[in-house]
């Protein structure tokens, strides 16, 4: 057998709003809750639910054929439940039928793996915990890290947790000669899996679909076919790994991104013998080749593959490191407030604005940050967690009081 | 005695401390009764009715007049090409000036025309609005007889001063507000440095704002000492602010208020910054403004880690200022090198304690305020420290920056000019 995986990753950050210096102390609101919304709405219109509707065309029409997989953020589905309760509901649906594999990973889209484990496992729990709560008790077995970060240490960290394997990038400076095409184990943890994105064929779709410089485009469904045919016939699985929102946001509907995937199915049924697969039946049926050696983080961002997006420069490893240093503090109020924000302020999404790598993947930077520039970011990141600073403390200052008082 | 002075903006349109300045200057005129005829490029009509105003825009330049043609030549020493802006850095600089190609004969058509619509901005004409400020200078000259003197503030009128003393043959007087030693450090703008030159040996007398800014005419530009005479800044209000804005954060808070470039010496203020947080984690730093040093001075703050101790407002304006001096423990203004600079005397008025920079004109003038050398940032964290853990230091100054402050009035910088005046006429006859 030889498979096609396809795994969507679905998130939003819940985005800060301009916070002055003159709000520390007073103003505990951080969130921009207008922009959220908006991009929510905006997105869920563009994408969320007519590629949900597609994918469930798709799934009615060839059966158990067809299936995928998808990692909802935690602090995606927080705001579809405020904001755009219908595209919850589609995607209720979609995992309904049993063809629609959930991933588990953090609640809040934390860089918590490179920090603490503590956290991280906190972040997972609760991950699960909401995934349990809003898909009648669905529980996943697949784990996939916030941007497909992954170490040998952090699978290892994730094979503890009783996770059957975890996904990751096919990175070149990690993978060597060795394929993406099939399943690996963790060198910690040999009973551990791993799942390695097929970097080109996925950003051909993700990236490159709509490029008209692009030397292959257009790209059409054949096309795309024939190079899944002309992999060697020894490999047994590609893994097709991206952001949710390639179809209809970062691909817009006029590029045909949705006509695409709407005759991908019938064109690999009927033109080759890859079938589909979600994850855990790729984990299921095949065994690993070898081990593969991470010792330092790998992500899926940038040429680099590497952790820079987030983290590196001066102005990054300070909000950090700054914000991890409160863990503690934060964790023993146990004041759900004060979680919820310590939570939404991990999201990866707020360190990657502060990124200042302006070469070849600048343009990716700025299309996905609000601010106009890193600075801008930083600025702001660190006004909001002055005031949260002070709030984590008044926390336990007044409860000391109490105790005291007791 | 009638003045016919030329300044560059005037109250409430303004950029920066000059048109402040002209506007304390001109009212402490009136005061002893002393008339000024104030040219400004352009009026925009909201102007406080305290001189008899002359908007440059609407003078129309006589033609047939041969001595114009004879100035126009003289004023090729102002350099069409240089692009000049103040207040940027190199970068911005040079990416501005990419951006704009003039052209020589387009500049001399659009200065000798019928009209021309000064902008008053530092902008990106601002050689081609000099040039023609110069023409209005010496129009106005030739068609008003009625004045006894020109005074000319800043670099920006120098050549119109100078025209007007040509066509009048009346005495110049030049106000040094700013030197471009002031702005630019060792490098200069060699086009500005020409026209401040020519100014001030073209003036029968030299005004500067401090004996610091003396120093600089004397030592940079080579005017004879005796040729210049040093009149202070003074304060428009010198009344006690209390402000009902409350701080919301417990720490004390230590403020830079002013624009982020090399004159004002921000990153000795982070340097210093560091050195006290790590002594006493319970104060806050704030940096209010913008500049092209800005960036910079955010990465400097990360980089010691002391991000969430330093704040950065971006440029304020409104009651933002007056709340940002109303909560401040500590203002300091570490400049480089400040002629006068006001902005501490505005921290006093809101009885804030200051520490202000030897290299600052003001530090001539206020004695209840922590001096020390730019450069030092240990005595500066000294200082910041002591001001915010020894109440009684803070609470003196307090009590008496207040004191000092009503000695600071435009009428006695006023009759000091008058004198001046007096002096220079009395030379001519």
């Amino acid at each position: 057998m030889r498979t096609v995986c396809f795994y969507f990753q679905v998130h939003q950050p819940f985005r800060i709003k301009p916070y002055r210096f003159f709000d520390i102390g007073e103003d505990h609101h951080y969130w921009n809750d207008y922009l959220n919304r908006l991009v929510i709405r905006k997105v869920a219109q563009k994408c969320y639910l007519p590629m949900n509707s597609l994918l469930l065309e798709l799934i009615e029409k060839h059966g158990i054929k067809f299936k995928v997989a998808f990692s909802i953020s935690g602090t995606f589905l927080d705001q579809i439940e405020a904001y755009a309760p219908e595209v919850l509901e589609s995607f209720q649906r979609l995992v309904a039928t049993g063809q629609v594999e959930l991933l588990n990973e953090t609640y809040s889209h934390s860089l918590a793996s490179l920090k603490s484990k503590d956290e991280f496992v906190s972040l997972v729990k609760k991950h699960q915990q909401r995934i349990q709560h809003l898909f009648q008790g669905y529980t996943p077995k697949v784990f996939r890290n916030t941007e497909l970060i992954y170490s040998d240490q952090i699978g290892k960290m994730v094979a503890e947790l009783g996770y059957d394997g975890m996904l990751t990038e096919g990175a070149k400076h990690i993978l060597g000669w060795k394929s993406p095409n099939y399943v690996y184990s963790n060198s910690l943890a040999p009973e551990f899996k791993v799942l390695l994105k097929n970097f080109r064929l996925s950003d051909d779709i993700a990236f490159r679909f709509g490029d008209n410089t692009w030397g292959d485009f257009p790209l059409t469904t054949s096309k795309f076919v024939n190079w899944l045919n002309a992999l060697p016939k020894e490999e047994p699985v590609v893994n097709l790994f991206m952001d949710y929102e390639t179809f209809g946001e970062h691909q817009w509907a006029e590029t045909g991104i949705f006509e695409f995937m709407k005759h991908l199915p019938e064109e690999i049924f009927s033109n080759s013998n890859f079938t589909f697969s979600t994850p855990s039946e790729v984990l299921a049926s095949l065994s690993p080749v070898s081990s593969i050696h991470v010792p330092t983080p790998i992500s899926w961002a940038d040429e680099e593959r590497d952790l820079t997006a987030w983290l590196g420069n001066d102005m990054q490893d300070e909000a950090f490191d700054r914000l991890y240093e409160l863990e503690k503090q934060v964790r023993s109020t146990g004041d759900p407030e004060l979680i919820r924000d310590w939570e939404y302020l991990q999201t990866s999404d707020h360190f990657y604005y502060i990124c200042t790598k302006f070469f070849s993947d600048g343009s990716v930077h700025e299309y996905f940050s609000p601010y106009d520039t890193p600075y801008d970011a930083f600025i702001n990141y660190m006004n909001v967690l002055s005031d949260f600073i002070l709030r984590v403390k008044q926390a336990h200052e007044s409860r000391a009081t109490t105790l005291t008082q007791a | 005695m009638k003045v016919l002075m030329f300044g560059w903006e005037f109250p409430p349109h303004i950029s920066g401390g000059l048109g402040t300045a002209c506007y304390g200057l001109v009212q402490g005129m009136n005061f002893h009764n002393q008339e000024v005829i104030f040219v400004v490029p352009k009026l925009w009509g909201d102007e406080e009715p305290v001189a008899d105003f002359v908007n440059a825009s609407k003078i129309s330049i006589d033609y047939r007049e041969r001595r114009f043609k004879k100035l126009w030549k003289n004023l090729t020493y102002l350099e069409v090409n240089s692009y000049l802006v103040p207040y940027l850095g190199p970068k911005e600089f040079k990416k501005y000036t990419s951006s704009v190609q003039q052209d020589r004969t387009a500049m001399q058509e659009s200065v000798f025309s019928n009209s021309f619509e000064f902008s008053g901005k530092y902008g990106k004409n601002l050689m081609e609005e000099v040039s023609r400020y110069a023409l209005v200078g010496a129009q106005i000259a030739r068609d008003r007889q009625d004045f006894d003197i020109i005074h000319a503030h800043d670099w920006l009128a120098y050549p119109a001063g100078i025209a007007a003393k040509e066509i009048s043959g009346k005495p110049l007087v030049v106000h040094v507000h700013a030197t471009e030693y002031d702005r630019s450090g060792e490098s200069v703008n060699f086009p500005v440095f020409e026209i401040e030159r020519a100014g001030m040996h073209a003036a029968d007398h030299v005004v500067a704002v401090s004996q610091l800014t003396k120093n600089i005419c004397v030592r940079k530009y080579g005017i004879p000492p005796e040729k210049v005479s040093v009149l202070h800044n003074a304060v428009l209000d010198a009344s006690i602010i209390t402000s009902a804005y409350q701080k919301k954060v417990p720490e004390k808070i230590v403020t830079f208020l002013g624009r982020i470039t090399f004159q004002k010496g921000p990153e000795y203020f982070v340097e210093a910054a560091k050195k006290v947080i790590d002594r006493d984690p319970n104060v806050r730093f704030v940096m209010a403004g913008s500049g092209d040093l800005l960036t910079k001075m955010v990465d400097r703050v990360a980089e010691l880690r002391i991000g969430t101790k330093f704040h950065f407002t971006g440029f304020l304006k409104g009651d933002d200022v007056d709340h940002m001096y109303a909560i401040s423990d500590v203002y300091v203004m570490p400049s480089v090198s400040e002629p006068f600079g006001i902005a501490p005397l505005e921290a006093v008025r809101h009885n804030t304690p200051v520490i202000i920079s030897k290299q600052s004109g003001v530090a001539e003038v206020l004695t209840n305020a922590i001096k020390i050398d730019f450069w030092d940032v240990d005595a500066m964290a000294d200082a910041i420290f002591g001001l915010l853990h020894y109440e009684s230091m803070a609470r003196m100054f307090k009590e008496l920056g207040g004191d000092e402050l009503k000695k600071l009035k435009w009428e006695h910088v006023a009759a000091k000019l008058v004198t001046v005046y007096e002096k220079i006429l009395a030379q001519r006859t």
